[in-house]
C-alpha cells in the first residue's frame, strides 16, 4: 500500500510515456513573443471552435524563447515579433503572418505630441534626461523598457537605436501590457509597444508628424514597423500546417485587422511553400 | 504485514536519502551550469558592474547590492513590526483576543507574492511617485513589500521563540516587582534570543528568495540605487527576466547568478541552525536579573508548528 | 514614585500603547490587502465565473479549466511529496537517534525550503520540460511543486509523528508486535491527522507559487479542460499576473485574486485550526 520510491517513478515514467503519444496528436504549442501571444490567443480561440479536437497552447516567454523552444521542439512553432537572426535562420525558417508597427507612448497628459525619431533616440540613450528639454514641464523623464530577450525591444533597437544602446537606469518591464500598465501611471514615462496594443491609457506620439497608424505603416510612412513571424523547425506535422494556413488565409487575416495590426504582405506569407 | 523490520528500516532510509538526494541534484545542477561559467570568465568579470550579455559582459555587482538593499529595508520594516507583534500576541493578548489575532497573521502569510506585487503597483508606486517623487518603481517600494511579506515568517517563529521561554522565569520577574514591561525587555526577550535571532534570518532567506512582487515594484533597472527612490534590480528579478530566452553563455551568466544565491541561502541556514544551538545557552546565564531558582532544565514548552 | 521621568509604570504604559499601535498597524495592511482585492473581486464572482471557459484572452467568460488545472498541479504535486516526505519522517522521527545524519538531512531539508523558488522553477523546467520532454504541462508542473513542499511535509509529519505518545509505541510493543507492524497498525493512524493537515498546509502554499509554476506548467490559456498530466494550464496565480499585467480584464483580475485569497485563507486557516486540535489532543 506504501507507495515507494521505485515503484513511484515506474508509475511516473509509465504516465510520460503513455501521454506522448496521446499529446501529439491533439496540442499544438506557441511559444514566443508576448506582443504576439494576444493575437496568437485569438487566432488560437476561433480556430479551436472549428476544430474541437485540437487544443492550442500559447505560452509567451519572449521572441528568442519562442525560436529556442521551436529550436529544441518544446513547441512546434515559435513566435517572433522581430526578424530572425541569421544564426538563428541556419535551423529555423520564418513565415510572416501578420505586420505590427512599434508605437511610442506616454501618458495621456504629457502635452508633448510630436517627437523625432532622433529625439527618441536621444531620450533613450540618456541624452535628453528631462521633459524641460523637450519643451515639456521640468520633470526627469522616466524611461521604460523590455527586457533583453523581447522582440520588441531588439526591433526597436535596430530601428530606432541603431549603435547606441539603451541607458542601463531604464525601468525594465517584462511584457508589452506591463510597459503599458506603468506609462498609464506615470505622467513622466515614455516607453514603446506594439501599435495593435494602444489604448485610451497612454497616448501614441507621432514620429516627426507620422501618425502611428496602419494606413501609415501600409503606406510605409511610419518607421517603427516589424514583423511578426512564427518560426519553424523541420517539417510541420498536419496540425501546423492546417493551422498555419488557416491563419494565413482570409480568417486569420480579418483577425488581424481586429487586432489593429497588419495583415502579413502578400511575399511574406508566401514564403512557406 | 510480515515485512522484516530491518528491509523496512533500509527503504526507509533510502527515502529519507532521496530527500537528500533532490537537493544534492539541485546543487549539482546549478553548479554545472554555473560554475563552469565563473571559471572561465573569471571572477573580476562575474562582479564587475557591467550586466550587457550581448557584449560579453556579466557583472552582477550592481544587483547583489540591489538584493541587499531591498532585503535591508524589508529588514528595516518588517524586524521591528514583527518582533513587536509577537510580542504582543506571545504576551501582552489575552486568550480571545490571540484566537482572533492568530488567524489573521496565517492569513496574511498565505497572500501570494503576485497580489502583494500588484497592490505595489496600484497603491505604493503612484503614493511614492506623488509624496516622495521618483518613478515610483524602486528599492524603497520592494522594501515595503518584502517588508510585509516577511512579517508573518518573523512573527511566527519570534512567537515560537517566547513561547519557549519557561514560565517560571516571567513569574519570578514578576513576583519580585516587574511591571510586564521591564520583564519583557529584561528577561523573556534575552532569554528568547537566539530564536528571534533565527526569525530574522530566516525572514532574511525569504527576502533574498522572492521573485514576483519585487519584478513588478521595483523597476528592474542595473544601477547603482543613489537613494532609495531609484530603482534598482535584484538577483532574482535577474533571473525572472532573462532565463526563458537565455541561451550559452549568457545561460551560463544566470545559473552563476544561481549560485550565489544559493549560496547565500545554505550561509543564512547554516548561520540560523548555528544561532539557536548555540546562542541558547549563554542567554540563561547573562540576563538581568539573576534568578535562583531556575539553574535546572526548565521545562520546553513544546512550540507550535510554524506554519 | 520616584521623581525620575520613566518610572517603570509609565514606561509600561508607553511600551503597551507603542506595541498595541503596531499590532494595528500590522492588521491595518492585512485589512488593506483584504480590502482592495476582495471590494472589486467579490463582486464579480458568480456561478458562471467559476464554471465556464475563460474567452477572449480572459476578458470574458470565467475560470473553470483553470481551476481544475490549478488543482490538478497542486494536488498531484503534493500527493507526489507525501510518499518522500513521510517516509523521510518516519525514518527520522522513529528510526535513528539524534545524531550526524539526522542533523544532516534536516539541515538538507531547511535548506531546500530556503532556495528561491525560481530556482527550483529552472531546474524543474531544464529536468522535466526539457530533458525528460515532458513540455509545459501539468506531470511537470507537479513535479516541481513537490520539490517545493517536501520540505514543509517532512517538518509536519516529524512533528505529527513525535506527538504522538510513546505510551502508543510501548503498548504495542509490549504485545509482540514488531516495530513495523507498530508503525502500520498504531503510530501512523494515530499520527495521520497531523500528517494529513501538514499535507493541506503544503496545498495552499502551492496554489500561491507563481514564477516556479510559469517555467513549468506553462502560461497558456486553456479553454478545456485539461485531458492529460501532458496538457499545459494556467493556474490560478498565473491567470492572475497575466490578467492583472497585460490590463486585460481588470475586473476578472481582482476577481480571480479573490477567488486566489478566499481559497488559500479558508485551506490555511482549517489546517492550522486541525493542526492545533491534534497537537492539543495529544501534546
Amino acid at each position: 500500500m506504501r507507495v515507494r520510491f521505485p515503484q513511484l517513478a515506474i508509475v511516473l515514467a509509465g504516465l510520460a510515456s503513455a501521454g506522448c503519444a496521446e499529446r501529439a496528436l491533439h496540442t499544438l504549442t506557441l511559444s514566443g513573443s508576448t506582443s504576439l501571444q494576444p493575437l496568437a490567443e485569438k487566432w488560437a480561440e476561433a480556430y479551436q471552435s472549428h476544430h474541437p479536437g485540437l487544443a492550442i497552447a500559447v505560452q509567451g516567454g519572449g521572441s528568442t524563447a519562442g525560436v529556442q523552444a521551436a529550436l529544441s521542439g518544446a513547441a512546434q512553432i515559435g513566435l517572433s515579433s522581430r526578424a530572425l537572426t541569421s544564426v538563428e535562420l541556419r535551423d529555423v525558417r520564418a513565415i510572416q503572418v501578420a505586420r505590427d508597427g512599434i508605437a511610442v507612448v506616454v501618458h495621456p497628459s504629457n502635452p508633448l505630441d510630436d517627437l523625432s525619431l532622433d529625439a527618441v533616440k536621444c531620450i533613450y540613450s540618456g541624452s535628453i534626461k528631462d521633459w524641460r528639454q523637450l519643451q515639456g514641464p521640468p520633470k526627469a523623464i522616466t524611461l521604460i523598457t523590455r527586457e533583453e530577450g523581447s522582440g520588441t525591444r531588439a526591433a526597436f533597437e535596430s530601428l530606432v537605436m541603431s549603435k547606441l544602446s539603451i541607458s542601463s537606469s531604464a525601468l525594465v518591464q517584462d511584457s508589452t501590457g506591463a510597459v503599458r500598465q506603468m506609462v498609464s501611471s506615470d505622467p513622466a514615462a515614455i516607453g514603446y509597444i506594439s501599435i495593435g496594443l494602444v489604448d485610451a491609457s497612454v497616448k501614441a506620439l507621432r514620429l516627426s508628424g507620422v501618425a502611428a497608424t496602419e494606413a501609415n505603416i501600409d503606406r510605409g510612412a511610419y518607421p517603427l514597423v516589424r514583423p511578426f513571424l512564427f518560426a519553424l523547425h523541420g517539417e510541420p506535422n498536419a496540425q501546423t500546417r492546417g493551422f498555419i494556413s488557416w491563419v494565413s488565409g482570409p480568417e486569420g487575416r480579418e483577425l488581424v485587422r481586429r487586432e489593429g495590426m497588419l495583415p502579413a504582405t502578400q511575399e511574406g506569407s508566401d514564403a512557406r511553400r | 504485514m510480515r515485512v522484516a523490520d530491518k528491509t523496512v528500516e533500509r527503504t526507509l532510509g533510502l527515502i529519507a536519502l532521496s530527500s537528500i538526494l533532490v537537493l544534492v541534484s539541485i546543487t549539482f545542477f546549478i553548479f554545472k551550469e554555473g560554475a563552469p561559467f565563473v571559471y572561465r570568465i573569471g571572477l573580476g568579470n562575474f562582479f564587475s558592474t557591467e550586466w550587457h550579455p550581448t557584449a560579453q559582459r556579466y557583472g552582477i555587482s550592481y544587483m547583489i547590492v540591489g538584493t541587499a538593499a531591498v532585503t535591508a529595508g524589508a529588514l528595516v520594516f518588517g524586524v521591528p513590526l514583527g518582533i513587536a507583534c509577537a510580542v504582543v500576541l506571545g504576551e501582552m493578548a489575552g486568550q480571545t483576543t490571540r484566537t482572533l489575532l492568530k488567524p489573521a497573521i496565517e492569513i496574511l502569510a498565505g497572500i501570494p507574492s503576485v497580489v502583494f506585487g500588484f497592490i505595489g503597483i496600484s497603491l505604493v508606486l503612484p503614493w511614492i511617485r506623488e509624496h516622495l517623487g521618483g518613478p515610483g518603481a524602486s528599492g524603497l517600494a520592494g522594501a515595503l513589500i518584502l517588508g510585509v511579506m516577511i512579517l508573518p515568517t518573523i512573527i511566527a517563529i519570534s512567537l515560537d521563540a517566547l513561547r519557549a521561554v519557561p514560565r517560571s522565569y516571567r513569574e519570578a520577574s514578576l513576583a519580585i516587582g516587574a511591571t510586564e514591561w521591564q520583564t519583557i525587555w529584561r528577561v523573556v526577550l534575552p532569554a528568547a534570543r537566539s530564536g528571534i535571532v533565527a526569525a530574522v534570518i530566516l525572514g532574511i532567506g525569504r527576502a533574498v528568495g522572492e521573485t514576483m512582487a519585487v519584478v513588478m515594484v521595483t523597476g528592474n533597472a542595473v544601477q547603482l540605487p543613489h537613494s532609495p527612490l531609484d530603482p534598482v534590480r535584484t538577483l532574482t528579478a535577474n533571473l525572472a527576466l532573462e532565463m526563458a530566452y537565455a541561451s550559452g553563455d549568457h545561460r551560463a551568466g544566470l545559473f552563476a547568478t544561481g549560485i550565489v544565491l544559493f549560496v547565500v541561502i545554505v550561509g543564512l541556514n547554516t548561520i540560523a541552525a548555528l544561532v539557536r544551538t548555540r546562542l541558547a545557552r549563554p542567554a540563561r546565564r547573562r540576563h538581568r536579573w539573576r534568578l535562583t531558582v531556575a539553574e535546572q532544565e526548565p521545562e520546553r514548552i513544546e512550540p507550535a508548528v510554524t506554519p | 514614585m520616584s521623581a525620575r521621568l520613566f518610572t517603570p509604570v509609565r514606561a509600561q504604559l508607553v511600551a503597551r500603547a507603542v506595541l498595541w499601535s503596531m499590532m494595528s498597524l500590522a492588521l491595518g495592511i492585512l485589512a488593506l490587502v483584504l480590502w482592495f482585492v476582495l471590494r472589486r473581486g467579490l463582486a464579480h464572482i458568480d456561478w458562471a465565473f467559476v464554471s465556464t471557459a475563460p474567452l477572449d484572452s480572459g476578458r470574458g467568460g470565467g475560470i473553470f479549466p483553470i481551476l481544475v488545472g490549478t488543482l490538478e498541479v497542486t494536488l498531484l504535486g503534493v500527493a507526489t511529496a507525501a510518499p518522500l516526505g513521510i517516509g523521510t519522517a518516519i525514518y527520522l522521527a522513529e528510526y535513528t537517534k539524534e545524531g550526524r545524519l539526522t542533523r544532516a538531512i534536516r539541515f538538507g531539508s531547511e535548506c531546500l525550503a530556503g532556495v528561491p523558488s525560481i530556482i527550483i522553477g529552472l531546474f524543474g523546467f531544464v529536468l522535466f520540460v526539457t530533458t525528460l520532454r515532458l513540455g509545459w504541462s501539468i506531470l511537470a508542473g507537479a513535479l516541481t511543486l513537490a520539490l517545493m513542499t517536501l520540505p514543509l511535509v517532512i517538518r509536519t509529519s516529524e512533528e505529527a509523528l513525535k506527538s504522538v505518545p510513546t505510551a502508543y509505541r510501548e503498548v504495542a510493543l509490549s504485545l509482540g508486535a514488531s516495530k513495523w507492524q507498530t508503525m502500520l497498525g498504531v503510530v501512523l493512524p494515530a499520527a495521520l491527522p497531523g500528517i494529513f493537515t501538514g499535507l493541506i498546509l503544503g496545498l495552499g502554499r502551492a496554489i500561491g507559487e507563481t514564477a516556479a509554476l510559469i517555467f513549468t506548467a506553462g502560461s497558456s490559456l486553456p479553454h478545456q479542460l485539461p485531458r492529460s498530466l501532458l496538457d499545459g494550464t494556467r493556474t490560478l496565480s498565473i491567470h492572475f499576473y497575466q490578467l492583472a499585467r497585460e490590463g486585460i480584464s481588470a475586473d476578472h483580475a481582482y476577481a480571480t485574486a479573490a477567488v486566489l485569497v478566499l481559497a488559500i485563507s479558508f485551506i490555511n486557516l482549517s489546517s492550522s485550526f486541525a493542526m492545533h486540535r491534534f497537537m492539543r489532543r495529544y501534546g
